[in-house]
């Protein structure tokens, strides 16, 4: 009635400029053709380019470092001798820091989205931190190796790193101390204030895009906040939050500098047995051997390079597939 | 789209449709006897957006077990109105509303009043139907699983009886487990309205429930809406004039955040009081 004519008649008077200018300039058409295709030859272009240099990228790798790649490579420690040396320690390490730091950033960075999203009211105060948010994500990484290093290995000086207060025997996996040192959890931990800004923005996109009208549904219902978070929106969002959080993962287990600057032991011939226990990661391994003037050390680092990328290749494959089979059971 | 599997209900409304079976639901039973009891009643309601005033004084008594009609032209306040009748303004930055509202006594706009509770006693249906991506059977159970636990067989019957009530058990009874989103748009409006139904409550608020449903299934959601009366307080709103003559007892009619006029819809529909509404319901509005 009343709000469908208005409609109709909005809908004519927005055809038809677009027809006359269609009907009457045939010469803009034609120019407009031009730039569609020069604009789409250069996207191929450089998607070409960047191909091609990843291509190159990992032809060479695998020409230096496959001969190296055996099960001993992957099952031997450090070694001056090159053919005796493989990935063993960096290999745990990074598993360990990887675990200790998914187990720390996704519950806070996840927690922390869900707050800034679901629950805190729309102030300065929430502004502030989201803006920080933002642009810690861009915060270089050894700037949290220093803070890691600060916060977690010396406890801002508050004890000694000397004689630090210790819980357990040091054997057992159950040792603790205080400050931490550069054990594997500070290292995990540090791996965390990378990742953090990365998971919790991430997070606050999926919520966000949980459509509104399940929200309300739920709070119709006599849902609370938290049931309401709880029920619809986080199950709805999980598929894209894993998304984010294993990619963000790939980000950790891919850094050097921050582990690098909290001062790990280059040389290690022993795999993690607690929370405590000196640890080096991959990155900092190949950094190590690419520094070395032998060309044996040389083909170690491109082989574990090799490892390091089909770690990273497994993960985001693993990303993909959870992406895919959870919003294929959401549908 | 799928045919409903029963009756299929006839595109022409006027002409009863075989009696779908109809659960009497343990919530609410309505009185015949006393048919005016008011449910709702509010006085000099006035609601705010920020500086923006949506409603200026309303005052409307809503009966018990009756369908009441909001109507009026886009933007006048009939959302606002259903909104305030179960707090689903309180999320919205910089909404309040002054005046008295009450649910049978109880003061609706009260600091203190327990808005979840409040939302089971008052179920709401919206515009575009809005099923959560969960099974048939957990949408259902989804609001009286918030409440409390039950055991297995109570919730299969409660579920059982709201999608009864709702009119939609025959044509889902075999896939309660697969996804409500498997459902036309006809069929997800009737789930919306079971999983409504199934909290309890007394009193249904309807906010345009069929405008985006086809006639098909606007003429069964319209039955169903009759049905319901016996058990349930409904208000409805709806930009269709027919739709409002055909479904509700009582209708009023909102112009710009004020009620111009209210009344049985008989009435307003054939010998309004008022020249604006006189207009707005012979379409010959603005
Ligand atoms: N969330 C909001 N924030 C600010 N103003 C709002 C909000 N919702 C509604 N309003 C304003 O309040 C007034 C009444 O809106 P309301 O949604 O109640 O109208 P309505 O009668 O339901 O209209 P329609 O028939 O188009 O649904 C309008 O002027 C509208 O702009
Ligand atoms: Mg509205």
């Amino acid at each position: 009635m009343h709000s469908l004519g208005a409609q109709a008649q909005s809908n004519t008077r927005r055809r038809s400029p677009g027809e006359i200018v269609a009907a009457a300039v045939p010469a803009s058409q034609l120019r407009r053709r031009v730039v569609d295709r020069t604009f789409l030859a250069l996207c191929i272009v450089f998607t070409g380019l960047a191909v091609v240099i990843l291509g190159i990228l990992l032809v060479t790798i695998w020409q230096d470092g496959h001969t190296r790649l055996s099960w001993q490579f992957l099952n031997s420690f450090a070694s001056r001798r090159t053919e005796e040396a493989g990935v063993r320690a960096p290999m745990w390490g990074s598993i360990w820091a990887c675990v200790i730091c998914a187990l720390a950033a996704v519950p806070i960075g996840v927690g922390t989205a869900i707050y800034l999203e679901e629950f805190s009211k729309r102030s300065r105060f929430r502004s502030f931190i989201q803006l920080n948010i933002a642009n810690l994500a861009g915060v270089p990484s050894i700037v949290y190796g220093i803070l890691g290093l600060t916060a977690f290995a010396r406890a801002f000086g508050s004890a000694s790193t000397d004689s630090p207060i210790t819980i357990g025997q040091p054997e057992s996996f159950f040792y603790l101390q205080l400050p931490f040192g550069h054990g594997v959890l500070a290292g995990g931990l540090t791996l965390m204030l990378v990742v953090l800004p990365i998971i919790i923005v991430s997070s606050q996109e999926a919520l966000r895009s949980v459509p509104r009208s399940l929200r309300t549904a739920s709070l119709a219902l006599g849902g609370t906040q938290w049931q309401t978070t709880w029920n619809i929106t986080l199950p709805a969002s999980i598929p894209m939050i894993m998304t984010g959080a294993i990619l963000a993962m790939s980000r950790a287990i891919g850094e050097a500098a921050p582990i690098l600057v909290l001062g790990v032991p280059l040389f290690i011939r022993t795999t993690p047995i607690n929370l405590m226990s000196d640890f080096t990661v991959l990155p900092l391994q190949i950094y190590n051997w690419a520094m070395r003037q032998q060309s044996g050390f040389h083909e170690l680092a491109a082989a574990a390079i090799i490892v390091l990328l089909a770690v990273l290749l497994t993960l985001n494959a693993v990303a993909v597939i959870i992406r895919h089979r959870l919003q294929r059971a959401a549908s | 789209m799928t045919t409903p599997a029963n009756a299929s209900p006839p595109l022409n409304v006027d002409i009863k449709p075989p009696t779908l079976a109809v659960a009497v639901s343990a919530a609410s039973v309505g009185s015949e006897n006393q048919p005016e009891e008011i449910a709702i009643r509010a006085h000099g309601l006035n609601s705010w957006y920020g500086t923006v005033q949506a409603l200026k004084g309303i005052s409307l008594e809503i009966p018990k077990c009756r369908v009441t009609a909001l109507i009026g032209p886009s933007g006048c306040g009939k959302s606002t109105f259903l909104r305030c009748m179960n707090r689903m303004n309180d999320p919205i930055p910089g909404a309040r509303a002054s005046g008295t509202l009450t649910l049978h006594g109880d003061d609706l706009l009260a600091r203190t009043l327990d808005v979840v509770e409040l939302r089971r006693r008052v179920g709401m249906v919206f515009q575009k139907p809005n099923p959560f991506t969960k099974s048939i059977y957990d949408n259902v159970a989804f609001g009286p699983r918030l409440h409390r636990s039950f055991r297995r067989t109570d919730l299969d019957e409660l579920v059982e009886n709201s999608l009864r009530a709702a009119a939609l058990w025959d044509e889902v009874k075999d896939r309660l487990k697969s996804s409500a989103l498997g459902l036309s748009g006809g069929q997800q409006q009737r789930l919306c309205i079971a999983r409504a139904i199934a909290v309890g409550p007394e009193v249904l608020l309807m906010d345009e429930p069929c405008s985006a449903l086809d006639p098909r299934s606007t003429a069964s959601i319209e039955q169903l809406i009759r049905e319901l009366e016996t058990n349930y307080t409904i208000v409805i709103v709806t930009h269709n004039m027919q739709q409002a003559a055909r479904v509700s007892d009582r209708t009023a009619f909102f112009f710009e955040g004020t009620l111009v006029e209210c009344g049985s819809t008989d009435r307003i529909f054939t010998n309004p009081t008022n020249k604006q509404t006189e207009d707005y319901v012979s379409g010959r509005f603005g």
